[in-house]
């Protein structure tokens, strides 16, 4: 039997950008970019709940962002979470990854027993991988990054293949760890429809309040009973349910600051234009092979 | 151990099997550009066994000290040897500013070290600079400018850490300009004791291959790279048979390769790599900032691109407007005929 707790972040799509998103002056606005599960955190859900499927145990998804944030933990659910955990509160917006990273590793601390807790190696909103192993770090134990895939797990030890630059090697980890997931590594199953029906009743507690107040009818204390017995219930952390020195929370608590954000003015260099014509594209060749180019 | 804050620059120098990642030296040589301005001291930390060469040839590329941690637990890279004496280090010295490569290496380690020592860390930086900072009307002399395009494509950030003494930065090979120190130093080396400890031990290598690949990209004098407005892999074919001609090599943007049409080594831009060649022709590439950082500084630049608005063209010395699959064919064509 393994727990295992899967660091899963709602990001913007940056890989699907449209006209529609485009400002007029060129700039990408983000707040209208459809907002998705980081791929690599849904390799790394996978990897977890094949753990699971080969050992037995639980697989909860965590994850810290916005209420909507609870749109991809559904997502979670469909693909086959045991259960899920929005971290969510205004004290720990503006969190660099070191404010996150602290803010999970307490979150991580309270869901605890864990054997194992996955992520994808980086979020493609930042690209900057540090969150897992700052949160490692936090927690004092061992990582295992760019992992491509689980050997064997044994006698309280986990056998993984990483990559390394110019090869792989494979490590042989203590228990609990941490291990961050290339996109490649697995290939995430598809939602099943039995789950999908089941589990997109699921909410949180702002989603059931929203209810209440919409609806004159509902009771909150009675939606959420309801929601808890089916196993419908997303829970909620905020700063409150944490041991946690606000300090080190949010904005207060990143050291890297943005002290200046420019819009990037090319400094137009002296083009030419070539006609895409057989003329114009051979008068390219041409002063190419003059130039010693190409030759 | 010293009680004062220093405004010490350091290099965590990289190896493997005993040979130095190049962004290493590369960091040196920005690293010695800093720590001038900050009136400090460039130290290289060399990390690893039998690793004395190296520590050798940080000298030549600007280091003041070299701090040597050679023991046979630490010839290959783990993470937590490295961190707990790189962590033992960096609070005996409290450095101004601790410097990696984005490598695999660096981004597994420093992370660690950052939130060990609760200092700032910035990911991917394309340029490092020494200012003067007024941020909320405080004023910080001195800060280190952590340069780095940011989300959106057409936005660069300045990131700053202006509350912690010890600011760290990841930087990509290939970013940084490599030059020999034109100031001789009087090396000086100091080893440091190395102490084992049971926690080293948690994680252990089982199996380990790896080859010396030299990317055949890095120094091409001729790339043909192709972007996403390629729109398949089929049309991607395009950018082999044109590369093929001209025996150039293959490169593309984040985007191709997260559509899989050109594997993740050749990718160029912030999160790839850093060229310069003779040549670039960009195929089909809108030219978001990221792109552009990897590829900007090359000699001579094509743009072939049915926008005409796409910001490639700003960086561009040759532009073509139109549509790739018929300009690119008319290309190889011209190009045979003029060979003949």
């Amino acid at each position: 039997m393994l727990n295992s707790i899967v660091l899963v972040k709602q990001v913007p799509d940056t890989a699907n950008i449209s006209g529609k998103v485009m400002n007029d002056d060129g700039t990408v606005n983000r707040s209208k970019l459809p907002a998705v599960l980081n791929a690599e955190d849904r390799a790394a859900l996978e990897l977890a709940l094949r753990v699971r499927d080969q050992y037995g145990g639980r697989v909860t998804v965590l994850s810290m962002g916005p209420p909507r944030a609870s749109d991809i933990l559904r997502e979670c659910l469909y693909m086959g979470a045991d259960s899920a955990c929005l971290l969510t509160d205004r004290k720990f917006a503006g969190a660099d990854t070191l404010a996150t990273s602290y803010v999970l590793s307490k979150a991580i601390q309270k869901l605890a027993p864990y054997d194992l807790v996955f992520s994808g190696r980086q979020a493609i909103d930042g690209d900057t991988a540090q969150v897992g192993p700052q949160t490692a770090e936090k927690l004092g134990i061992p990582q295992i990054t760019y992992t491509e895939s689980i050997l064997e797990i044994v006698d309280g030890k986990i056998l993984a293949k990483r990559r390394i630059d110019g090869g792989f090697e494979v490590l042989r980890s203590a228990m609990p760890a941490l291990l961050t997931v290339l996109k490649d590594a697995v290939t995430p199953r598809p939602f099943r429809a039995k789950r999908l029906m089941e589990f997109k009743n699921a909410r949180t507690l702002s989603e059931l309040e929203k209810l209440v107040e919409e609806n004159s009818l509902l009771y909150l204390d009675k939606l959420v009973d309801e929601a808890k017995q089916r196993n419908l219930y997303i829970e909620t952390l905020t700063a409150d349910d944490l041991d946690i020195d606000l300090a080190r929370c949010g904005l207060k608590g990143s050291p890297t600051r943005v002290h200046k954000i420019e819009s990037v003015v090319l400094a137009g260099r002296n083009r030419m234009n070539v006609e895409p014509t057989r003329d114009g594209l051979a008068g390219l060749i041409d002063s190419l092979i003059r130039d010693h180019i190409i030759g | 151990m010293n009680d004062t804050k220093s405004n010490d620059v350091w290099v965590f120098v990289e190896q493997r099997d005993s040979k130095v990642a190049d962004v290493s030296f590369e960091l040196l040589c920005k690293g010695r550009k800093l720590a001038d301005a900050l009136q400090g001291r460039l130290f290289a930390v060399v990390m690893g066994y039998e690793v004395d060469l190296i520590a050798q040839q940080s000298f030549t590329y600007g280091a003041d000290e070299v701090l040597l941690v050679s023991h046979p637990s630490l010839e290959h890279y783990r993470t937590l040897p490295y961190e707990r004496h790189l962590v033992k280090l960096i609070r005996e010295h409290t450095p101004r500013i601790v410097l990696f490569g984005a490598t695999i290496i660096g981004r597994d380690l420093a992370p660690r070290i950052a939130s060990a020592t609760q200092s700032g860390l910035t990911a991917d930086c394309t340029d490092l600079q020494i200012s003067d900072v007024t941020y909320l009307k405080q004023n910080f002399p001195r800060l280190l400018l952590q340069i780095r395009p940011a989300f959106g494509g057409n936005i660069i950030a300045t990131i700053i850490t202006p509350d912690t003494h010890t600011q760290m930065a990841t930087v990509r090979e290939g970013v940084m300009e490599l030059t020999l120190d034109p100031h001789p130093r009087t090396p000086h080396m100091t080893q440091i004791e190395v102490q084992s400890d049971p926690v080293d031990e948690l994680v252990t290598i089982v199996e380990r291959h790896r080859q010396e690949s030299r990317n055949s990209l890095k120094s091409a004098p001729i790339v043909i790279a192709g972007g996403y407005g390629l729109g398949s892999k089929g049309n991607f074919r395009l950018v082999h048979e044109l590369a093929k001609v001209l025996g150039a090599e293959v490169a593309g943007t984040r985007a191709a390769v997260d559509a899989g049409f050109v594997p993740a080594e050749r990718q160029v831009g912030q999160t790839g790599l850093t060229i310069r060649p003779k040549l670039y022709i960009a195929i089909g590439i809108s030219g978001a900032i990221q792109h552009r950082a990897g590829m900007q500084d090359s000699n001579k630049i094509i743009a072939i691109n049915v926008d005409p608005e796409a910001p490639i063209f700003d960086v561009a010395h040759y532009g073509i407007v139109g549509d790739a699959m018929e300009i690119v064919p008319k290309l190889i064509e011209s190009y045979k005929a003029r060979l003949k």
